[in-house]
């Protein structure tokens, strides 16, 4: 298997699935002539031509409401939102209207769009461009969320997601596309609403996502040094979201801290852990604990944002206080 | 009357501590004197008991935050009292908490949060409730040792463990035939086949952590050098077989006893080693508080003997001895541990000859005792046994120098080799 950086997993899964399917093409800023803000679509415009690699205007609404009446007429896009952050400017057109219409007319009609989005904070890009509102787009019943933390996972989630014919928010985050893993060659599928065990142990139970799944492992690899085995389960899909393998973790550790980029009121730790003492309410021997960002809008000043966002050591800290309860 | 608790002093040099765990939750009864929190300072963890009676009504600082030295942590108040003024303008508890503690106290509000068998509601947690309920084990019965003393999985596992214990054998009876000669376990002898021995891996506690922090610190900043001397104990020893002839068991004094009055009366000499460095000071403390190191279980603390060139020997030995017994069994009250100025180590109950210790800072110095033995001595032309004991001091260079701690031993020879000095 050929260790490839995120970035060059992405770029595989959109290149094979628009070479094996003709009606997949890409939309959004800059994706064409420039090959994309985080280069992800370089050489693309060359090879497929300007009919299934559009540029578009700097206008969020226009790109998803435009793949919207795609989709409807039988294409499959994939909008490239060049952050989620700008996502909320087209915000009706995928809560109200991609993930309602095959709802709302009884079937009729399927949106099989997929909208790529970056999401995260920790560049220094200030307050209104870091933000990880992933939660927010999962409150949706209708539309899939899918946010992955390892470059094999990008590739067979984003090719399960093209092939899905309901619409999929992609949510890659910034500061991983230079991170290698090994991944797959050829038809790799990851199905979409899958959690996954990436580390196994005995003691607590690391449920994350995304970045964090890269933090969580950190935290793993010191704690394991002081003899602590965590299990991480990571979530890939934030809707549908599987709850099997977090439920069978959890019924063998009995101890939990989630872990999440993403502000803590309201968030995915909150469904998470929610959903385990509805869930397993009986195996519960210690309160459950998040880890999330410091409820403030994300500093600019590197150390200020580095110090929201959650680190290493606030893992181990809230697994240690968990393990101690 | 609300009363606040505040991170305690624990020694002079001490700026601020971690708070580790809260004992007491918000909401739950507190007596005078109970714990409330476990705080570690880098010298060890230690227990901060509640300063009134009453329900902790606040915790004003959170599980695992430094906090300096007076700040306040906590807010004990009367049943059912509402405290408005705070300390540092902290929020006061939400709404449906003080509902809780404006229950009249009839109502036995705080005792149902109290941990207790026959009243109140038991703390346990939803997983240790399930496997009581499966195995049969009665919660009333089983202490939590999670916060608040809630009972938590390994606890209902260690009551089981327990009950599974077999019950220890009765006497034997006298009519049985007596038991083979129990051998002791011999090593097998080495095989290929037998199992590979493994490595064992240890996470480091608290205290091993923050013993391995100083002695690194001390180690590497302190410029230390060693002076020994051996000393003629043979006075020494028979004044003690006297002076214990007259004290019932238990209240017997130690060697160590007479070199802590030896050491206290000789640093009134030397004030410059009964001394700490703070930043471009040196201080000489007033106070002759000697240290002195009682190993515990996972490593040693410090306990402190205060004023000891003061103090008459036995009442130096039944504080050491008190203070020994609650450090070994994990009861160290914070001013067991503050404050020390000079330290002792003694080994020589291990038959040690001699030995390095390393300074506990800020102090200056540290005296390392080996063991009274007994050894030939030349006296004239003559040849006969007597009875010496070594003696190290490590001194740190920037306090003080050779000739200094050379004089300092040869001072402390004359307390313990004319020991009815000590009892002047």
């Amino acid at each position: 298997m050929a260790r490839i950086t995120m970035r060059e997993a992405i770029s595989q899964a959109l290149w094979e699935e628009m070479e094996r399917d003709p009606k997949v093409f890409i939309l959004g800023e800059e994706v064409g002539v420039w090959g994309g803000t985080y280069a992800v679509t370089k050489g693309f415009y060359d090879h497929f031509g300007p009919d299934r690699v559009r540029d578009t205007p700097i206008a969020e609404a226009a790109i998803v409401g435009s793949a919207i009446g795609a989709a409807l007429t039988g294409l499959r896009p994939v909008a490239e939102i060049m952050t989620i952050n700008f996502a909320f400017s087209a915000m009706d057109h995928i809560v109200n209207q991609a993930a309602k219409i095959h709802y709302m007319f009884g079937g009729q009609m399927t949106v099989p769009l997929v909208i790529r989005a970056v999401s995260g904070g920790g560049r220094q890009l200030g307050a209104t461009h870091s933000q990880t509102p992933d939660a927010i787009f999962a409150h949706f019943p209708g539309l899939k969320v899918v946010a992955p933390g390892t470059p094999a996972d990008a590739k067979g989630l984003l090719k399960a997601a093209i092939r899905s014919d309901d619409p999929v928010l992609f949510i890659e985050h910034a500061t991983l596309y230079q991170v290698r893993g090994e991944v797959p060659e050829g038809d790799y599928i990851v199905p979409l609403g899958k959690s996954t065990v990436q580390r196994e142990g005995r003691d607590l139970t690391l449920v994350t996502y995304s970045k964090m799944l890269e933090v969580s492992t950190k935290a793993a690899d010191q704690l394991a040094r002081e003899g602590i085995e965590v299990e991480i389960v990571d979530l890939r899909s934030l809707r549908p979201l599987d709850m099997g393998p977090v439920l069978a973790s959890f019924k063998k550790t009995n101890r939990a801290v989630i872990v999440e980029e993403g502000w803590k009121s309201y968030g995915v730790g909150s469904e998470v852990a929610a959903r385990l003492y509805e869930e397993a309410f009986d195996y519960v021997d210690a309160p459950i604990k998040r880890v999330a960002q410091k409820e403030v809008p994300l500093p600019y000043n590197r150390t200020l944002e580095q110090s929201a966002i959650p680190g290493v050591e606030d893992v181990i800290t809230a697994v240690k206080e968990v393990l101690h309860g | 009357m609300a009363e606040i608790v505040t991170m305690p002093k624990l020694g002079f040099d001490m700026q601020e501590g971690t708070l580790v765990r809260w004992v007491r939750v918000e909401g739950e009864a507190v007596e005078k004197g109970q714990v409330l929190a476990e705080i570690e300072t880098d010298k060890a963890t230690v227990e901060v008991e509640s300063v009134a009676s009453g329900i902790v009504y606040k915790h004003l600082v959170e599980q695992g935050s430094v906090v300096p030295v007076g700040t306040p942590i906590a807010v004990i108040a009367a049943p059912g009292e509402q405290v408005t003024d705070l300390p540092g303008g902290m929020e006061a508890p939400a709404a449906e908490k003080s509902a809780v503690a404006e229950v009249p106290v009839e109502a036995e509000a705080p005792a149902a949060l109290e941990v207790s068998g026959e009243t109140g509601r038991i703390k346990a947690s939803p997983l240790a409730r399930r496997l009581a309920l499966e195995k049969g084990v009665d919660l009333a019965g089983i202490r939590g040792s999670g916060p608040g003393g809630r009972i938590v999985r390994k606890d209902i596992e260690a009551a089981l463990a327990a009950a599974a214990q077999p019950v220890p054998a009765a006497v034997i009876p006298p009519e049985m035939p007596p038991a083979p000669a129990v051998q002791p376990p011999v090593m097998p002898l080495w095989s290929e086949t037998a199992a590979a021995p493994q490595d064992e891996r240890l996470p480091i506690g608290k205290l091993r952590a923050a013993i391995g922090r100083r002695m690194v610190e001390s180690k590497q900043q302190l410029p230390h050098f060693y002076v020994t001397a051996s000393y003629n104990v043979e006075a020494l020893m028979a004044l003690r077989s006297q002076l214990n002839a007259f004290l019932p068991e238990g209240q017997k004094l130690t060697v160590n006893d007479f070199i802590i009055k030896a050491t206290a009366l000789t640093l009134r000499e030397f004030r410059n080693l009964n001394a700490s460095i703070v930043e471009k000071e040196i201080i000489r403390h007033g106070h002759i508080n000697i240290g002195v190191a009682v190993a515990v279980e996972g490593g040693l603390l410090t306990i402190v003997c205060r004023d000891a060139d003061l103090k008459p020997l036995r009442l130096i030995s039944s504080e050491v001895r008190d203070l020994a017994l609650r450090a070994r069994s994990g009861k160290v009250r914070p001013e067991d541990i503050e404050g020390s100025t000079f330290s002792i180590s003694n080994l020589g109950m291990f038959d040690v000859e001699n030995f390095g210790a390393i300074i506990n800072p800020p102090e200056a110095a540290i005296l390392a005792v080996g063991t009274a033995q007994k050894v030939p001595v030349v006296e004239g032309d003559e040849v006969r046994v007597g009875m010496r004991m070594k003696a190290t001091l490590s001194a740190d260079h920037r306090v003080t120098d050779g000739a200094e701690a050379a004089q300092f031993m040869q001072a402390l020879r004359k307390y313990l080799e004319e020991p009815l000095r000590l009892l002047l």
